[in-house]
């Protein structure tokens, strides 16, 4: 046996009061039947009482100090762990529950139920709910902004029609009430959960309700402005480009994005121009060689001055 | 299988006193012999020296024993269960679904359900 002092954590010249308190802080922590299970709380705990059987006895601690005896030949007490039998058949006798009586033929719910709270019917039959079961669904991104209703067909065969509500986000879940695993002895049937991969668009993308666009337009439109004609996920509208628009001038169109629900506002729609100047025009190129800018600047100008 | 007498014989810390109040609160529930005498078998004297333990040197008061002792039942009632089913299992079911039961218990366990 090691030293009964450093067993219980203390020094040599620690006093009766010292060594009770020491004591009982160590055996509230590793007292067997109160970490049942753990095969080291137990090996501790031995050596705890051991320890303070001997250092509690003022005889046997004076022997000890001076040298007489050493930690080995103090018996440990004979122990007997309340939880070997408690756990046993005759624990039956203190226990709490409906498992007082051991099990019945059909007891296994009973068991599942009282532990973890499923319902109790009236003719004291236990009902438990169905799993939950989870899926994954992919959805293309408009159906996703503006709601749609898609046909499932689960594993089993049975074909579930699911509506997606408007604004959805890519990962988002839904959950089918009684469409799960079904009850046990009557119990209500668990939940489905489908979670749902939003697919990405060619030209939408999506940041939080609003929604940006690439906005093609001519050199024409850029310059001279004018009405075009822009997608968005509510079908086409027309916009009033600004004459003298540039690549990157971003306009926005108010409501035009993620539609209004559950008390938020409808996001909006941003549509980004880009100019494009098209297939090769002689005409254009001929203005363009004759033309001389009236307000002549040079575009890089900042990056030049900074390289 | 001991009577009263003995068992505060076996504890010295121990007085007839304690076992006839935790016998009043049904801490501990000895049998009665037909001749009307008690009768301690090895489970309520292990209760008891547990009990003496708890309030002796743990420090924990008899008024707030009540709560320990009932969360301590309830802990072996379901470790006994558990214990049971186990059992059960080894004994009724068989290899592969013992296996199965294993694979999702440890998928359970790993977080991925």
């Amino acid at each position: 046996m090691d030293d009964p002092y450093a067993t219980l954590g203390l020094a040599k010249d620690a006093s009766a009061d010292d060594i009770r308190a020491a004591y009982r802080k160590l055996a509230k922590q590793h007292h067997p039947d109160l970490n049942p299970g753990d095969a080291q709380a137990e090996e501790r705990f031995k050596a705890i009482s051991a320890a303070h059987a001997l250092l509690s006895d003022p005889e046997k601690k004076a022997q000890f100090d001076r040298g007489e005896i050493d930690a080995s030949g103090e018996p440990s007490r004979a122990w007997r762990s309340y939880r070997d039998h408690a756990e046993g058949s005759a624990g039956r006798r203190y226990s709490r529950g409906p498992s007082a009586e051991g099990w019945a033929a059909d007891d296994l719910g009973d068991l599942f139920g009282s532990m973890f709270g499923g319902g109790r019917s009236a003719d004291g039959e236990i009902k438990l709910r169905g799993r939950d079961e989870f899926y994954s669904l992919s959805v293309a991104f408009l159906d996703a902004v503006n709601g749609a209703t898609r046909r499932l067909t689960l594993p089993d065969g049975k074909t579930l029609d699911l509506k997606i509500p408007a604004g959805m986000e890519d990962g988002q879940t839904l959950r089918l009430k009684g469409e799960g695993g079904p009850g046990w002895n009557g119990g209500p049937s668990g939940d489905a959960l489908v979670q749902l991969t939003v697919e990405p668009h060619p030209y939408f993308t999506r940041e939080g309700d609003d929604i940006r666009l690439e906005l093609p337009v001519t050199l024409k439109e850029a310059v001279l402005g004018g009405p075009v004609e822009a997608p968005t996920p509510g079908g086409r509208v027309r916009v009033r480009v600004p004459a003298g628009s540039d690549s990157g001038t971003e306009l926005r169109l108010r409501g035009r994005g993620i539609p209004a629900r559950q008390g938020r506002p409808a996001g909006d729609l941003y549509a980004v121009l880009r100019v494009r100047i098209g297939k090769p025009d002689p005409e254009l190129e001929a203005f363009l060689r004759d033309w001389t800018p009236e307000h002549g600047t040079n575009p890089r100008e900042t990056m030049e001055a900074r390289s | 299988m001991i009577g009263i007498d003995d068992l505060v014989t076996r504890f010295p810390a121990l007085r007839q006193a304690d076992v006839e109040r935790w016998m009043a609160h049904s801490w501990v529930r000895p049998h009665v012999t037909a001749a009307g005498s008690l009768a301690f078998h090895e489970i309520d004297v292990a209760r008891i020296q547990l009990i003496l333990e708890l309030r002796d040197d743990m420090e924990i008061g008899e008024d707030a024993l009540p709560v320990v002792l009932s969360l301590l039942d309830q802990l072996f009632d379901a470790r006994r269960r558990m214990r049971e089913l186990d059992d059960a299992l080894q004994r009724v079911a068989p290899a592969e679904v013992r296996r199965a039961l294993a694979d999702h218990l440890a998928r359970i366990a790993s977080g991925r359900s």
